[in-house]
């Protein structure tokens, strides 16, 4: 009787952990058909901006949801994979070298890894820093690292400054040519599926169950022989790394970066698409760009002060799903770390 | 018995000059239960705090299976051997009861990056940690979550984390801290099956347990060791009596 229950709850855990995660990205996967039937390109604008924040929200939430760890500082990360992307596509163009050694190139498959080794080194370095504290102090020193690295890209006057840097050249993966909305796309939401089924993965395995357990009671795992800072450190610079991949399709998608985009003020924008989609799951965070990507998309048109309605969203679903939108498609229960919200 | 386990030499300790430790020397034989019993603040749970590692002494040396590991940090403490259950239960609450000792048994076998099996369906890990909750009478709740098990439970769990430990010496900070009559008595038979096979030190203020349990007794009183020996001869001794037992009555 209690092994049926016990397997139904597996099944159950099975449907939203598996299923639901495919249903909707088969869904999202509609939306270039749905742009094209009602004839609105705008449409197909919107949800590639939802899958980028999603990858970078995802990505977030990896260290946030399961590693109980408030990073400011990913909108950051994401821009040093946004800015590899283009800084290698402007020296492509005009065919000059980057620092006088390394010439540039148009093709993703040579510049989003790039980018990701780079956001996922960033993340390692001021993790090594930012992980030996916790709490408060841990988020007031990841906001400190995402002003720094703002400001070094408003500096960088080479490479546009305070205007931002718009890539002039073509992009293109293997010879896939992604400036075709379209085209560009469906190349988003494979990568956003790519990263979902791979921290879905990670945080099972035996560093994932470390890493959750970092977050309930670090001084236990601690006693248990485990020295959870390498482990953080590392579960930082992965994610850091899939940022950094947002950031290079952010670029890429856009044809233009700017250090606007490496506002903290979008790492918190990040944040809360975590909690609003739910931090229990790793594809809980997708939910929560889509709808974040529609409210600032559609309350403008009903008030100019939309930002207003939006937090009374945000706090209703804060205060009555306590596990975010997950909770309304049925994950009820979902557990992340899930220390965290007890 | 082949000399001590653990070996504590002239250990300090002091918190903004209140002295938690003063000059502490004990030794815990191979095999052997060793019960550290003694008022409220005398410093027990510092005591082993500072062997588990969490706490640095301010003097003296501590060596555990003939190295010195006064200090080794906490973590490298536990892979040498030493395991520590705590006063306050310290689980990991979202955990499954399985879950909280697979990790045990995980951090025994050291290969924490690895990224991609599922560690909850690696029989490597689930087999002894399941070996460990059968031990000590859990193996009915391993798919309960910890923070829905009862105090006593969550005491087991306690225990059996430590187990999968494989540990040389289990450190036992008030194992029945909490519980009933029976879930102690529950407990105490639990920890007389495992004296055969482990070095225990074991604090605790149940002292019919103590009686049962111990092997030797040290009395600790203000942070220092005032008795040590076996079981009869402390019940007997004259300064325990005033310093300890005579206030139980």
């Amino acid at each position: 009787m209690a092994e049926t229950k016990a397997t139904l709850a597996k099944a159950d855990g099975a449907a939203t952990r598996v299923f639901a995660p495919i249903v909707l990205l088969a869904l999202l996967a509609l939306a270039p058909t749905l742009s094209n039937a009602v004839d609105n390109p705008f449409l197909i604008r919107l949800f590639t901006r939802a899958v980028i924040f999603a990858m970078a929200a995802v990505a977030l939430n990896v260290v946030l949801g399961y590693g109980g760890l408030v990073s400011l500082m990913h909108a950051g990360l994401a821009g040093i994979g946004a800015y590899a992307v283009a800084i290698l596509a402007f020296h492509d163009y005009d065919g000059s070298k980057f620092v006088g050694i390394f010439p540039g190139t148009g093709n993703l498959a040579i510049s989003i890894p790039l980018a990701m080794i780079l956001a996922g080194l960033g993340a390692a370095i001021t993790g090594v820093v930012s992980l030996r504290t916790s709490g408060a102090y841990f988020i007031m020193i990841t906001l400190a690292f995402n002003q720094m690295l703002y400001y070094f890209f408003v500096a960088l006057q080479k490479y546009g400054g305070d205007d931002g840097l718009q890539i002039l050249g073509s992009l293109d993966f293997f010879g896939l040519d992604v400036s075709k909305r379209a085209t560009f796309y469906y190349f988003a939401l494979a990568a956003l599926t790519v990263e979902t089924a791979f921290f879905a993965l990670l945080v099972e395995s035996r560093f994932g169950i470390i890493l959750r357990a970092c977050a309930q009671n670090e001084r236990r795992v601690v006693a248990l022989g485990v020295p959870p800072l390498r482990y953080k450190v590392a579960a930082f610079a992965i994610s850091g790394a899939a940022a950094g991949l947002a950031g290079a399709m952010w670029a890429t998608g856009q044809q233009f970066v700017s250090p606007s985009d490496l506002s903290w003020v979008r790492s918190g924008d990040y944040i809360v698409m975590a909690v609003l989609g739910g931090m229990g799951l790793v594809w809980g965070p997708v939910l929560g760009a889509i709808v974040y990507v529609l409210l600032e998309a559609f309350l403008p048109a009903w008030t100019q002060f939309w930002q207003a309605p939006f937090g009374v969203v945000v706090i209703l679903i804060v205060v009555f799903l306590r596990g975010g939108l997950l909770d309304l498609v049925g994950a009820k229960g979902a557990r992340g770390n899930g220390g965290g919200r007890g | 018995m082949s000399g001590p386990i653990l070996s504590i030499r002239g250990l300090e300790k002091r918190f903004a000059g209140i002295v938690a430790t003063n000059n502490l020397s004990l030794d815990v034989q191979a095999g052997e239960t060793h019960a550290l019993i003694g008022p409220n603040g005398a410093g027990k749970t510092t005591l082993i705090a500072q062997l588990q590692g969490e706490l640095t002494p301010d003097g003296g040396a501590i060596s555990f299976d003939g190295a010195d590991i006064t200090r080794e940090p906490a973590w490298r403490r536990a892979r040498l051997g030493i395991a520590r259950s705590f006063q306050i239960t310290s689980v990991f609450p979202a955990f499954t009861a399985l879950q909280n000792v697979a990790l045990a048994a995980q951090a025994r076998e050291r290969h924490g990056f690895r990224f991609f099996k599922n560690a909850s369906a690696d029989s490597a890990l689930t087999r002894p940690a399941m070996e460990a909750l059968t031990t000590i009478g859990l193996d009915s709740r391993a798919d309960i979550v910890a923070e829905d098990l009862s105090h006593g439970e969550r005491r087991q769990l306690e225990l059996a984390m430590a187990l999968a430990m494989k540990p040389k010496l289990l450190l036992l900070d008030e194992p029945m801290a909490g519980m009933g009559r029976q879930d102690g008595q529950r407990m105490t038979k639990i920890l007389a099956g495992l004296k055969q096979n482990y070095a225990i030190l074991l604090v605790e203020h149940d002292m019919d347990a103590v009686f049962a349990l111990a092997d030797r007794v040290s009395v600790l009183v203000a942070g220092a060791v005032i008795a040590t020996g076996d079981p009869a001869a402390i019940r007997s001794d004259s300064a325990v009596k005033a310093a300890y037992l005579g206030h139980k009555g």
